[in-house]
């Protein structure tokens, strides 16, 4: 119960845009002239909020699956560098991994990557429930919008800026507690260089593949220069660990 | 207008394979009982911190500095979530507000139809 309500208090910051976006999701939907019915199998399956809304748009256009399945690889391919941090926590959480791995949204890894979990909660069963709440939570969202969304009697347009506030204070809290701050400079950099070569829409994937790449080079560089100790990137991460949850 | 219902059920689970094949790559590569390579143990402690800021970044993508309103509503209110953010460290407070002045600013100096 303690792990439930700790991941309860976590799963918080991004309640409203889960809400906000799987509203917005269920409105097109609906529009669209798909019932609730598929809003419910997209929000159960699917799970993945901005390729949602890019398929309403493939549906209406009566889009290939070819077209269909190249779109959803670049839209969501950035969830591809996600599992890497999660290996080993999710391995361990024997029938529950398959669908830690499947669940893994932008706002779940976020999530999972800033906290700190306090003695007297089970770390796998708080990960399991942050998941599971936040699914619902979609799943919810994405039904309330195709079957009420057209009653809403209040403007709620601006407020899934609230996902990036949440994010943004992520990434403060990981600024601060890490003591290298290589591995943010290279991520901002890489995102501002692409995103100004390549634009909105193509600069997410080779931003990440680079700032990977550059991540091995510091990596490979520390090694060579003391052949045995860990490298000094890894050391401020021990940290990472400790702080973070008076702030909830 | 009619639904096809083959149609749609293709499509969605087109989309949804594709995703859980994105989720689910990097443990299909090292999710085995296998020890972890140095290498992935080494990135998924510096990774998220990359990863997260050019998530920001992706969430700002669709901002224009060329042509009005130049990205200020976006701009400034990621200022204020820095900025409460660094006085006050709470998560809650720097959501509101960055989240406040956002929604207060797109109805009031910065208009963008919809």
């Amino acid at each position: 119960m303690k792990s439930f309500i700790f991941a309860f208090k976590q799963v918080l910051p991004v309640f409203f845009p889960y809400l906000f976006i799987g509203i917005a999701f269920g409105v097109l939907m609906d529009e669209a002239g798909y019932s609730a019915g598929w809003s419910f199998l997209s929000g159960v399956f699917i799970y993945a909020g901005s390729m949602q809304i890019v398929l309403v748009s493939l549906l209406t256009a009566g889009a290939s699956l070819g077209t269909i399945a190249l779109m959803t690889f670049f839209v969501n391919a950035r969830h591809i560098f996600y599992g890497i941090a999660f290996i080993d926590q999710f391995r361990k959480m024997g029938r529950r991994y398959p669908y830690m791995v499947l669940t893994l949204t932008d706002e779940v890894y976020s999530i999972l990557c800033s906290i700190t979990y306090p003695d007297e909660v089970d770390i796998r069963k708080t990960d399991f429930y942050i998941t599971l709440i936040l699914h619902l939570v979609w799943i919810l969202s994405c039904v309330a919008g195709a079957l009420f969304g057209q009653l809403l009697p209040y403007d709620l347009a601006g407020i899934e800026f609230s996902a990036t506030a949440f994010f943004i204070t992520v990434c403060m809290n990981q600024w601060e507690v890490m003591d290298s701050h290589l591995p943010a400079i290279t991520g901002l950099t890489s995102a501002l260089v692409f995103y100004f070569i390549l634009g909105p829409s193509q600069f997410i994937l080779p931003a990440l593949t680079v700032s990977v790449l550059v991540l091995m080079m510091m990596k490979a560089k520390s090694n060579n220069q003391k052949k045995s100790g860990v490298p000094e990137l890894e050391a401020g991460l021990a940290g990472q660990t400790e702080e973070i949850s008076h702030e909830y | 207008m009619s639904i096809n219902w083959i149609d749609t059920v293709e499509a969605l689970a087109v989309v949804a394979l594709v995703t859980i094949f994105t989720r689910a790559l990097p443990f299909l590569f090292f999710g085995g009982k296998k020890e972890l390579p140095d290498i992935v143990r080494y990135l998924g402690t510096v990774l998220p911190a990359a990863i997260m800021i050019i998530l920001v970044v992706f969430c700002l993508r669709n901002i224009s500095l060329i042509a009005y309103p130049f990205g200020l509503p976006e701009l400034l209110s990621v200022a204020m979530v820095i900025l409460v953010h660094r006085i006050k460290k709470n998560i809650f407070l720097s959501i509101i507000a960055g989240t406040g002045l956002y929604m207060v600013l797109t109805r009031t100096l910065f208009i963008i139809g919809s």
